[in-house]
């Protein structure tokens, strides 16, 4: 029998959410105060979670490696959230919002999160304004709607090239009203090193002081774990410098099953890599491609400025491939036919490894618009583009400056030269519908787990996922489990060595507490002569190069080889200098690039075993004669669910994909 | 390509180096050669942070995370002004072309008391965390919302709250301050929810909160010379500081 139960509730898919929320048993007021959840991450996730916990009554910790939670990673999301609101009319649906969320991850999520998703979706809209979240208004005073990849009608909300910023600062100020209230504790700048489980059941985690660096007990009736994604297993990515899976990997090594790793997302717009000094890459929000449109030049190897290519000798080959959806094609689509015109020698700029993204017609167009708006009789071309580029100004001015910034270009005047770059990972935490791991009393919300998006996800669906996990899924869910165990605490409450007595207390707590000082010590005894950074570099560059957009089995094959001689190494040779007992930035990154490095192996493992192509994972061997992904629905209509049994060995659990709803089809865009 | 690609940069380094709070604080020289004018500033601490390693001595510490200029993480005080000597960006997308071959550079961390220094250039701004749990937000628990445009909100209202919700919770504007004051962070935020209709019904007690915690986390007064709106890389407003004043006598003043 399958180890894995995803307790999906019975019911028609309409009906599922609504009526096991109104069956969940509850947790009264008075035993909440009772209940400890910690609750490790504040990004959208975690601090809408935390704070929403926190309202209804329970004593919730919060952990976050940075200074302040507000600086958590959602807070660089730039271009919108979904929501099935319907305001413009054009025919959105929780139903469509759920179709376009299932075909987008190419028929590889499961359809009953994924509906209970879209479900939720227009509560979180109604929750941010509330909090005096300022998103886009028209000047009717109502709110704004853009398009994003992957769907035909306009469900996107945003606060310019903000959105992250603003939805995280919402989210942000409710925690910080529970913190200032007493009912949240906060433990910034601290990181968890390992979940403390006792008979299987989690009690609590093993935290290290960053400041002091002082390694800490805390207990809690359940964990929550929002900790975002492993997209820096890349090294070179959209993430913060600071994301990791550490906390997540440390999990998977106490039980937790780890979910379709090898579904990563290669975003299309970034802006490319340009020397060897460089430490991350910058998006440029998708929302750019309701304005820009993407283009190589015709003929080979063109050394021409963009600007002298005649509109007759550019391929814009997005609408060229797919006429229905154009530059709104979904990412991984994007992205590999970004990677097609290149590796077939039309890319632009010294590198040759990028594409154009070019504003200038659409900047045009708004122009006209505008000086018709102002009574403007035959406007000069000149007039029409400043007019026009005022209208871009507004729209993504921030995201304009920044790419100026980085490459010193000025996008107004000439197109954007972009090329896809790791941005965000679909795969994680295995999760049954309350969102709890295979570990009792664990639970991973937001990017951190693998729920929602299967294979790929559509733009302005993570922000959407992350606050419905937190505000409006976990509240409920987690009373299944704590439910439960207030009556454990109550047949227990004469037992003189229960948990809830002993709490940190308990042995288990010291042999968690010893295993990852040891650990530490361990890092700094190496002595060896590499830094941890070049170990990152190196892992970095194996997974790009043969786990990336495309993959193969002889790459994958290497890859794993490659990367258990360089785990082997970092554990002989890795330099970390300064001690365990004060702020140490270098001894962090050893411990993640540690972590790094196993699931590197898991990655490859994965892509490896997965003989299809489906959204993010690109098999070479798997592709149909236009090059599209070829899925095969009769043997990988699965979830691969990785069960940790020791260094590079693990076993696959496999949680079968049944589509009710929706009818299985080869994704079309064109 | 960007101008001046391709160049390389020779520079002298005057790093703040202090090993915990407590302890006393030195600057220390570095040299770095061949640095390309494409790097970031914080790119060129990590190849000095390399170099270091390489030499056997402990890397710097400074804060930093997304690199994108929104996290709000970064913070060096370089050459006299907070992220240094271009207007309206954070030290993450200060890049090295704006310095020239032959420079001294001299970075600190921020200064002011309400921010004590963790580690080198590394400080605790947890002094704004607490602002914000004393009254910055709107009072409204999970799943109490009516429907969002049930509220409707003139376009230019919520672009002027929009422009003053843009604050990254750096604290240029407390390091740039001769009187380390954080009237521009704290009115920010004043402004932000003072200029919504969901947060006039908190609006008086708000201001009046947010002022006594940041009086009490000790930052100073505000004489209006405005060197934090000139450094601050979000571009946020002196006007905020006017209009929390306004709050303030409007909240004091029943």
């Amino acid at each position: 029998m399958s180890k894995l139960d995803s307790k999906i509730p019975e019911g028609s898919i309409e009906q599922k959410w609504t009526k096991y929320r109104s069956s969940i048993a509850l947790v009264n007021p008075a035993n909440k105060r009772s209940l400890e959840v910690l609750v490790v991450g504040s990004g959208l996730a975690g601090a809408s979670a935390a704070a929403t916990l926190a309202e209804a009554g329970y004593k919730v910790k919060v952990f976050c490696f940075q200074d302040s939670p507000r600086r958590a990673h959602s807070i660089a999301a730039q271009g919108g959230i979904n929501a099935a609101k319907n305001y413009q009319n054009d025919g959105d649906s929780t139903y469509r919002l759920f179709y376009d969320t299932i075909k987008g991850g190419d028929y590889r999520a499961r359809e009953a999160n994924v509906h209970r998703l879209a479900e939720v979706s227009t509560s979180i809209i109604d929750q941010c304004v509330a909090q005096g979240v300022p998103l886009a208004r028209e000047y009717g005073g109502l709110l704004s709607n853009r398009s994003f990849g992957g769907t035909q009608v306009q469900r996107t909300f945003y606060a310019a090239g903000q959105t992250g910023q603003q939805l995280l600062l919402g989210a942000y100020s409710a925690l910080q009203r529970q913190v200032g209230s007493g009912n949240i504790e906060l433990c910034h700048r601290h990181e968890m090193l390992d979940i403390v489980t006792i008979d299987g059941v989690t009690r609590g985690i093993i935290a290290r002081n960053l400041i002091t660096g002082e390694m800490e007990k805390h207990f809690g009736h359940a964990v929550l774990l929002c900790t975002g994604g492993y997209g820096n297993v890349f090294y070179l990515s959209t993430n913060a410098m600071g994301s990791n899976v550490t906390a997540a990997w440390k999990a998977h090594k106490k039980g937790a099953f780890f979910a379709n790793p090898c579904y990563t997302q290669i975003h299309p717009t970034c802006i490319p890599v340009s020397g060897d000094h460089q430490s991350k890459l910058t998006l440029m929000s998708e929302s750019l491609r309701n304005d820009g449109r993407i283009w190589v030049p015709k003929k080979k190897d063109d050394t021409r400025k963009a600007t002298d290519i005649p509109e007759e000798e550019r391929d814009y080959y997005l609408e060229r491939r797919y006429p229905a959806f154009g530059n709104l094609v979904p990412r991984d689509v994007a992205s590999r036919a970004a990677k097609e015109r290149c590796d077939a020698g039309y890319g632009v700029g010294k590198s040759k490894m990028a594409v154009y993204l070019d504003f200038a017609f659409n900047t045009a167009r708004y122009g006209k618009t505008e000086a018709i708006k102002q009574n403007i009789h035959n406007p000069s071309h000149e007039q029409i583009m400043t007019l026009g580029k005022a209208v871009v100004k507004e729209k993504y001015g921030n995201l304009f400056t920044m790419y100026e910034q980085i490459t010193g270009e000025n996008p107004y005047e000439v197109p954007m030269r972009i090329y896809p770059a790791v941005h965000y990972t679909m795969g994680g935490l295995w999760v049954d519908y309350n969102l709890m791991t295979t570990v009792k009393g664990l639970y991973a919300l937001g990017e951190a787990n693998f729920s929602d998006h299967g294979a790929n996800r559509l733009g302005a669906s993570a922000l959407m996922q992350g606050l419905a996990d937190g505000y409006f899924v976990i509240p409920y869910t987690l009373g299944v489990y704590l439910s439960a165990e207030v009556t454990r605490m109550s047949a227990e409450k004469d037992k003189s060595d229960s948990i809830d007595k002993l709490k940190t207390n308990h042995p288990a707590f010291e042999t968690a507490l010893k295993e990852q000082t040891d650990l530490i010590n361990k890092f700094l005894n190496i002595k060896g002569t590499k830094s941890v950074e070049s170990f990152h570099k190196r892992l970095g560059l194996i997974i790009w190069n043969k786990c990336g957009m495309a993959r193969n089995k002889q790459g994958l094959l290497d890859a794993i080889a490659e990367i258990q001689a360089l785990r082997k190494e970092f554990w002989s040779d890795v330099r970390v200098l300064g001690t365990a007992d004060e702020f140490n930035p270098d001894l962090e990154k050893a411990g993640r690039v540690a972590d790094f490095i196993e699931l590197g192996e898991l990655m490859c493992k994965d892509a490896l075993n997965r003989e299809e192509s489906c959204g993010g994972h690109f098999r070479e061997e798997h592709q149909t004669e236009e090059g599209e992904a070829k899925r095969d629905d009769v043997n990988f209509a699965y979830v691969a669910a990785w069960e940790y049994k020791g260094v590079s060995e693990w076993e696959l659990n496999k949680e079968e994909l049944k589509y009710e709803n929706i009818k299985i089809a080869q994704r079309s865009y064109k | 390509m960007g101008s001046g690609h391709g160049q390389e940069l020779n520079l002298t380094l005057k790093v703040w180096r202090q090993k915990n709070t407590k302890a006393t604080g030195s600057f220390e020289t570095h040299q770095l050669t061949g640095i390309s004018v494409d790097m970031s500033f914080l790119e060129m601490f990590d190849v000095l942070n390399e170099k270091l390693i390489s030499e056997g001595k402990e890397a710097i510490a400074f804060d930093h995370d997304c690199r994108e200029g929104i996290c709000g993480m970064c913070s060096m005080y370089i050459n006299g002004r907070p992220h240094g000597p271009k207007q309206g960006v954070t030290t993450c997308q200060l890049h090295m072309r704006s310095f020239k071959t032959g420079d001294t550079i001299i970075v600190e961390p921020w200064r002011s008391g309400a921010f004590p220094v963790v580690k080198d250039l590394a400080v605790d701004r947890s002094a704004f965390d607490r602002i914000i749990a004393s009254g910055g937000y709107i009072s409204v628990n999970t799943g109490n919302a009516q429907d969002a445009n049930n509220i409707l909100i003139p376009k230019t209202d919520a672009d002027e709250a929009f422009g003053a919700a843009a604050c990254i919770g750096c604290g240029a504007c407390v390091a740039a301050c001769k009187n380390s004051s954080a009237m521009l962070f704290v009115s920010a935020k004043v402004s932000q929810l003072a200029l919504l209709p969901q947060g006039q019904v908190e609006r008086k007690e708000r201001v009046l909160k947010m002022v006594a915690q940041m009086d009490e986390e000790g930052f100073g007064n505000c004489t209006n010379t405005g060197a934090c709106e000139a450094e601050c890389p979000k571009g946020i407003s002196l006007e905020n500081i006017a209009r929390m004043n306004r709050e303030l006598m409007g909240a004091t003043f029943k």
